[in-house]
């Protein structure tokens, strides 16, 4: 890492610029640090209905037999089901984890870090964010029109051609949130190769920054390929194309095909900010810098480059080729060694450090345990041969929320309890942070583990009710999703509204000496502008 | 005479339907079921299962040995080296042995799974020698099983309410009772194949090894060779609209010579066999 000379008294008394108040700050904006906390706010609000659907779900869930989602003469209402299903996931992928971590904490930080007064595109930014909630509205409004989109986070034909005017919505949701991710890639890219400060080259670069740059290109090549596929969905449903229709010459095949090559990128969009904030965390908490610091730099790249060329490990069951298969069996597996290298380096970082276990480090080392947990049940799925008897079962549940839920979300905390005086200059109570970091650690692995044994046994996805025998598991699951939720709630009262109103102020650099990036070296929270003059950065002894 | 001829009748009458009332019954266990609190796969029904049982056996004991040992290691370093016990960190970012030991180690690991792996892909992808077919048809919401080498006789088969399973499958689990099963001979190689008439499906058994995603337009292969007679149950794997949760597969196993009877008598109920006699002319289309 490198250490930054300079720029340690802020021009805080901006000459002829009046910061902007009222609500044209925000409609207006064009900080980096409003747009981010904007991104935040947006990203909390959507989790609190994402999840309020995810306990609706454990409710329907606890009990075998069909309690809540029953039509109006008594039968099962499975469209209903499958709507809330299918909600819960756009609603966490595209509005609660990609925001929080890329809007949120790569707007937020990436400039901060870098030693650059703003984003490249300032006002570009503005639009990224801003397109977010039209097409969140347009997602909640597919429900309420046209009869909800039931056919799973995935949206495959033929299903989804049968779906009512609810689909179209939802297409066009998808439409105007992927602009707003590709517009923030380009930002994002343009930002950390044309504005670093003198002196840091990208090996010098922190390695949030890092992960933002590979997200960001992964955004920017795997989005598109969703766009023209939603796309042809919405001509196969409206205007007589026949892509995905065999009647007409057609494969739902290709979709699948196109879906996933952005699909299998998208996960790996969600989970490298939080690998790039977890290596920050480690290293402030353990007084070190980080271990291996190009291999992890490296192990991103490599990972993001190698997640392009592994989509069909989501098909295997479809009918492709054997020797197909086979291909994507190896290169899914190539995936584990630089995701290991990342947890192996992780724990060299803090071997011989100074630790301490304040809530951010509890929220780093839990995911560092939780994701490799998460991460080697991928490893079996990646067999097909084992994935016959696993695909589209809750083992396949267990282990995406393992990585997401136990991994992304893991990350987002983490970042959030990290940077929390720093954005806001108060510092959130210790008390609560532990008693929501213990009572979500619980949760969520009461929640979550069960589903492997469900998988095993056989319990499919998607599913209203399931058999008496598979009931068990199921209600410990739902114990657990009802414990996190409250722990989410804790958390809003206590930590989030509690350390606003009363926290302690802090100043720049609250961490300490293990908190060496640029961020802490602006107040507790930076004023509007900073980096106006820009620092240099010259190398460390060890470099 | 007339008498005689009466008891013939009577006698094959009661000879088909006893036949009736044997196969109908649950003269086969209910094997292929889920148990409470079920931790791991069913015990594999096929050859193909036992095998992937047994690569999930070596991939669970290498997982969790990973899992155990990261976990170890983030304990003990939480413990010795917290600020409390070692106040003075070291700065050491680099160490050339670990970093090659952990990127050889886990590629090892890797080609350990992979060899079996990669013979187990090729194993359950199609079958070798097999000795009948069956194409299964996926629809919303109910599936039907058609056999080509048997005359190309339909089956449908759909989800008794819950009600009808009480009364007359009252030892099949609730979800899984089908009023008419997908009847296979066990130790038979048979090659499945699949497709959809509406949305995508899924045709699956756990214990069988076999899930085949069944798409429009489109024929998906695959095989299974049941070891035991018995009952055995899967549900629709792919998100296919209201009915998902409620279009449940079953397979009854039967002995080879119980089989062709089954399937002589669907060949009549089809009306692929002339009637010969006035008995099987007027003999009741059982199941």
């Amino acid at each position: 890492m490198a250490t930054a000379h300079g720029a340690t008294h802020d021009h805080s008394h901006d000459d002829h610029h009046h910061t902007p108040t009222g609500w044209r700050r925000y409609v207006y904006s064009t900080n980096h640090k409003d747009i981010g906390t904007m991104y935040l706010v947006f990203a909390i609000f959507a989790a609190l209905i994402g999840a309020g659907f995810s306990v609706i779900m454990r409710l329907e869930l606890m009990s075998p037999g069909v309690q809540f989602f029953n039509a109006a003469d008594g039968t099962p209402n499975g469209h209903l089901w499958n709507t809330v299903v299918t909600a819960h996931g756009l609603i966490m992928v595209f509005f609660v984890v990609m925001p929080a971590l890329i809007g949120g904490f790569g707007n937020w930080f990436v400039p901060l870090m870098i030693g650059a007064p703003d984003m490249a595109f300032p006002r570009m930014n503005n639009i990224s964010f801003w397109l977010l909630p039209p097409a969140f509205i347009l997602l909640l409004l597919s429900a309420v029109i046209g009869g909800g989109v039931g056919t799973g986070w995935t949206i495959y034909p033929p299903l989804t051609i049968q779906q009512g005017a609810g689909m179209d919505l939802a297409i066009f949701s998808l439409h105007i949130a992927g602009a707003s991710s590709i517009l923030g890639a380009i930002n994002f890219i343009t930002t950390i190769l044309n504005m670093r400060a003198p002196g840091m080259t990208l090996h010098r670069m922190p390695l949030f920054a890092w992960s933002i740059l590979v997200t960001a290109f992964l955004l920017l090549l795997a989005l598109p390929v969703l766009a023209g596929a939603i796309t042809m969905l919405l001509t196969d449903r409206n205007f007589g194309t026949h892509f995905f229709d065999p009647a007409g010459g057609g494969d739902p095949t290709l979709f699948l095909h196109l879906f996933w090559f952005f699909g299998h990128p998208e996960v790996y969009i969600m989970i490298l900010p939080a690998f790039g904030i977890v290596s920050h965390i480690i290293s402030t908490f353990s007084k070190k810098p980080i271990f291996g610091y190009l291999g992890m730099a490296y192990a991103m790249v490599a990972i993001g480059v190698v997640g392009f060329v592994v989509w069909a490990h989501h098909m295997y069951t479809v009918g492709m080729d054997v020797d197909t298969r086979a291909y994507f069996v190896a290169a899914t597996m190539v995936i584990a060694v630089p995701t290991g290298v990342k947890i192996f380096s992780w724990i060299a970082t803090m071997w011989g450090g100074s630790i301490r276990l304040e809530v951010p480090m509890l929220w780093a080392i839990g995911f560092i345990f939780l994701f490799t947990v998460g991460g080697v049940t991928g490893v079996v799925l990646a067999n097909a041969g084992v994935d016959y008897a696993l695909h589209n079962t809750y083992y396949v549940i267990a282990h995406f929320h393992y990585v997401l839920s136990l991994g992304a979300v893991f990350g987002m905390f983490a970042g959030f309890y990290y940077w929390f005086g720093k954005m806001t200059g108060r510092q959130y109570p210790e008390w609560a942070g532990q008693i929501h970091f213990w009572l979500t650690f619980i949760g969520v692995n009461l929640t979550f583990f069960p589903m492997h044994f469900s998988g095993l046994a056989g319990m499919p996805r998607h599913y209203v009710d399931y058999p008496d025998a598979m009931s068990h598991w199921n209600y410990v699951s739902s114990m657990g999703a009802f414990l996190s939720f409250g722990a989410t709630i804790f958390w809003l009262v206590f930590v989030v509204f509690g350390g606003m109103m009363y926290g302690r102020k802090v100043g720049a650099n609250y961490w300490g000496e293990g908190a060496t990036t640029l961020e802490w070296t602006v107040d507790s929270p930076p004023p509007f502008h900073t980096f106006e003059e820009l620092p240099h950065i010259s190398p460390t002894a060890h470099h | 005479m007339v008498g005689k001829r009466v008891l013939g009748i009577l006698g094959v009458l009661s000879a088909f339907a006893g036949l009736g009332v044997a196969s109908s019954a649950s003269a086969q266990p209910i094997v292929g079921v889920p148990h409470e609190w079920q931790m791991d796969f069913p015990p594999p029904f096929t050859p193909l299962m036992a095998k992937v049982e047994s690569l999930h056996d070596l991939l669970l004991v290498i997982i969790t040995l990973i899992s155990v040992f990261v976990l170890f290691l983030l304990l003990y370093a939480m413990w010795r080296f917290h600020a409390s016990r070692n106040p003075t960190p070291t700065a050491t970012t680099h160490n050339t042995f670990l970093e090659i030991a952990w990127t050889i180690i886990p590629i090892l690991i890797l080609v350990i799974i992979a060899i079996p792996s990669f013979r187990l892909l090729y194993y359950g992808d199609k079958a070798t020698d097999a000795a009948m077919t069956i194409k299964v048809t996926g629809h919303q919401w109910y599936w039907d099983y058609e056999y080509p080498d048997q005359g190309n006789f339909k089956v449908e088969s759909r989800i008794l309410s819950e009600a009808d399973r009480v009364k007359l499958k009252p030892n099949q689990p609730r979800l899984m009772a089908v009023d008419e099963e997908m009847v296979v001979p066990v130790g038979t190689t048979i090659r499945i194949i699949g497709t959809a008439a509406d949305s995508m499906h899924g045709w699956t058994v756990p214990g069988f090894g076999i899930k085949k995603t069944v798409i429009p337009g489109r024929l998906n292969e695959g095989w299974i060779n049941v070891t035991k007679e018995g009952f055995y149950f899967g549900q629709c794997s792919q998100i296919c609209g209201n009915g998902h949760t409620y279009m449940p597969i079953a397979v009854r196993a039967i002995a080879k010579p119980e089989f062709d009877k089954w399937v002589e008598q669907k060949k009549k109920s089809a009306g692929l066999l002339p009637a010969t006699d006035v008995a099987s002319a007027t003999a009741p289309a059982n199941r």
